[in-house]
């Protein structure tokens, strides 16, 4: 592998890890503070993707879409939250295992009533579909650049909200004692809303960026769930540092192991075995330290 | 007293209206019913970890696979492997990847342990999956079913429904009974005491990861069971029958049926079968052919009972009985 192929490579590694990320840290948001393990959280990843081409074949441009995206995200978010959520919180973990594998089921099949069960494209902008350039022979596209940017805007705009607005600080305290914050005067069933709302635009954002690479297509959503579980496992359940240090982990194992050929003998190790590495990273990681990189040990 | 008799009389006849299903139903009828028994052992197997144990796999189904691509593997090409000795290797081998497995996982807990049982089982999906063992994605035929030859002597046939029928009966009614005796005995109530405390059960002087070792090898072996009994009924495995979606699956029933007590799973299996069987031949609901979509009932169904049922429907039959 010379240099400019491994460093496009690495750059789609970052790129992957970053869009994991968004999504994952949405998820070990809503564990870490609302103490929900949501199923269903890749559904929302589905949605957004599915927003994105729908509006953008309205808009005919993926610049209104992702705003309007965002908000009908939003509002699917906060009413979610007020129909179905807000019940699970008095429930064990298992319960709401069920009830949000019971939403994947929903939200799946809506999705096939609503938009089918074709694969899907949607167009790039136009300003983002050039490609840069890097020897004679290779490029690499501007648009993949441009997912990583919008993620990591986004992750330092979570950053500062969570860690240095008044909002972020209720948040965590909520996170930490619930009853205390109420007492407080502080409408914690709002605040929770929000989290909630916050974590479903995120993923939906997440689907909406990444349609016009990955396409839109059935199960799509279930695909990145498991993923993101792996992510938020590795760095440790409720760890915004540790996702964002799984993602990437899991983004550069994901990406190399299918292009690096490794062979043991005549057997190829890599890429055969690429599907699994992520799991047998995830393995790895659990043995040397099983509550994560970054867990709390319970 | 009259509690405790009815319910022995209503367990005499189930029994009784199982055994004698072959002679008053239909082909489909009785193949369906094969399908429940199978997947209510299953269900059973992992209820001994889930609701006995304490401790959540999602990644069962690797023990159901492993066993179905024994019997794969141990059938020649339209021959039959041997039923006597298929059915111990699969279970054995189930029980062997159960104790590698097992040691793994369970130096993990809570949420950890669900994630770690799915990455080892994810990855021998993926082993199965892309590369050309056994199959690949395709997996592999099972042409002729079991043969139950012994010594020249063949009490029964697996290619006849209703013999597969019996025996799958017989064997889910043997795994119902060692799962009711195993509960009752020193080992069940010791894998019970280390779901409710398990640094309790420690200072006692119970070597706790033992036990759960054990558990978690039993269960494999029973899942193991199951999975070569799907295998030999529809003749064909494949990477799937590893896969995240059936351990899903297979916990769901558990859940629903209610984790922890004797016919929970069993309840849940029927009911999520059937359940799925009746929607899929909903009628049209205007433009929507909800047979087609049958999942979006079935998904309310399942919000509907994690809402109410919180304890699954088993508890709901014996209402106003204090938990055990």
């Amino acid at each position: 592998m010379d240099f400019a192929t491994f460093l496009i490579q690495l750059l789609n590694a970052v790129q992957y890890g970053l869009l994991l990320f968004l999504i994952a840290g949405g998820l070990t948001l809503i564990f870490g503070i609302m103490g929900i393990i949501n199923l269903a959280h890749g559904s929302f990843y589905m949605v957004g993707a599915y927003l994105a081409w729908s509006l953008s074949m309205h808009f005919g441009s993926l610049w209104l879409a992702i705003p309007a995206g965002i908000v009908l995200s939003v509002i699917l978010g906060l009413l979610l939250e007020w129909l179905l959520i807000r019940r699970l919180y008095r429930l064990g973990h298992l319960q709401q295992v069920l009830l949000t594998y019971g939403l994947i089921l929903i939200v799946e099949e809506l999705r096939s009533i609503v938009w089918g069960d074709e694969v899907h494209g949607v167009p790039m902008p136009e300003l983002l579909s050039a490609s840069i350039p890097l020897t004679d022979t290779l490029s690499y596209p501007v648009y993949r650049l441009w997912i990583s940017a919008v993620c990591v805007v986004f992750s330092l705009l979570l950053y500062f909200l969570i860690q240095r607005t008044r909002l972020g600080m209720m948040i965590r305290a909520g996170a930490t004692n619930r009853e205390m914050v109420q007492s407080l005067g502080i409408d914690i069933d709002l605040l929770y809303r929000f989290v909630f709302a916050l974590g479903v635009a995120l993923a939906a954002l997440a689907g909406m960026i990444a349609a016009p690479v990955s396409s839109v297509f059935p199960g799509m959503g279930n695909q990145v769930l498991i993923v993101c579980f792996v992510v938020v496992v590795i760095g440790g359940i409720g760890s915004v540092k540790g996702a964002l240090v799984g993602a990437l982990l899991i983004g550069l194992v994901d990406t190399f192991g299918k292009v690096v050929e490794l062979k043991i003998g005549d057997f190829r190790l890599l890429p055969e075995l690429a599907g699994m590495s992520v799991y047998l990273l995830m393995a790895v990681v659990l043995l040397w330290r099983p509550a994560g990189l970054f867990g709390k040990r319970s | 007293m009259s509690r405790s008799r009815s319910l022995a009389m209503a367990t005499v006849i189930v029994v009784i209206a199982l055994a004698l299903l072959p002679l008053v139903a239909e082909k489909f009828t009785v193949q369906f019913a094969t399908r429940i028994l199978i997947m209510a052992i299953f269900a059973m197997s992992l209820n001994l970890l889930v609701g006995h144990a304490g401790l959540v796999s999602l990644g069962h189904a690797a023990f159901f696979g492993i066993a179905g691509y024994c019997l794969a593997l141990s059938s020649p090409q339209y021959q039959s492997a041997n039923f006597w000795a298929s059915l111990p290797l699969a279970m054995m081998a189930a029980g062997a990847l159960a104790l590698v497995i097992g040691v793994l996982v369970l130096r993990t807990g809570g949420i950890y342990f669900i994630m770690a049982t799915l990455a080892f089982a994810q990855m021998l999906h993926f082993l199965l999956h892309d590369t050309g063992i056994a199959g690949g994605s395709d997996g592999m035929y099972i042409y002729v079913r079991p043969d139950a030859g012994l010594f020249g002597w063949r009490p029964f046939d697996l290619e006849k429904f209703g013999d597969f029928y019996f025996v799958v009966l017989a064997l889910f009614l043997i795994v119902f009974g060692f799962i009711g005796v195993l509960r009752a005995s020193l080992f069940g109530r010791v894998i019970a005491g280390i779901r409710v405390n398990e640094q309790r059960m420690r200072s006692l002087g119970f070597a706790t990861f033992r036990y759960k070792l054990a558990c978690f090898v039993l269960a494999g072996m029973l899942a193991g069971l199951a999975g070569y009994l799907a295998a030999a009924q529809f003749g064909v495995v494949n990477p799937d029958m590893l896969g995240w979606h059936l351990s899903g699956a297979v916990l769901m029933m558990v859940i629903l049926g209610g984790m922890g007590t004797l016919a929970g799973p069993v309840i849940g299996a029927a009911a999520m079968l059937l359940l799925e069987l009746g929607l899929q031949s909903l009628p049209m609901a205007g433009d929507v052919n909800l047979g087609k979509h049958w999942q979006l009932p079935m998904g309310i169904a399942i919000v509907l009972v994690a809402l109410h049922l919180p304890k699954g429907i088993a508890r709901l039959l014996r209402r106003g009985r204090a938990d055990d």
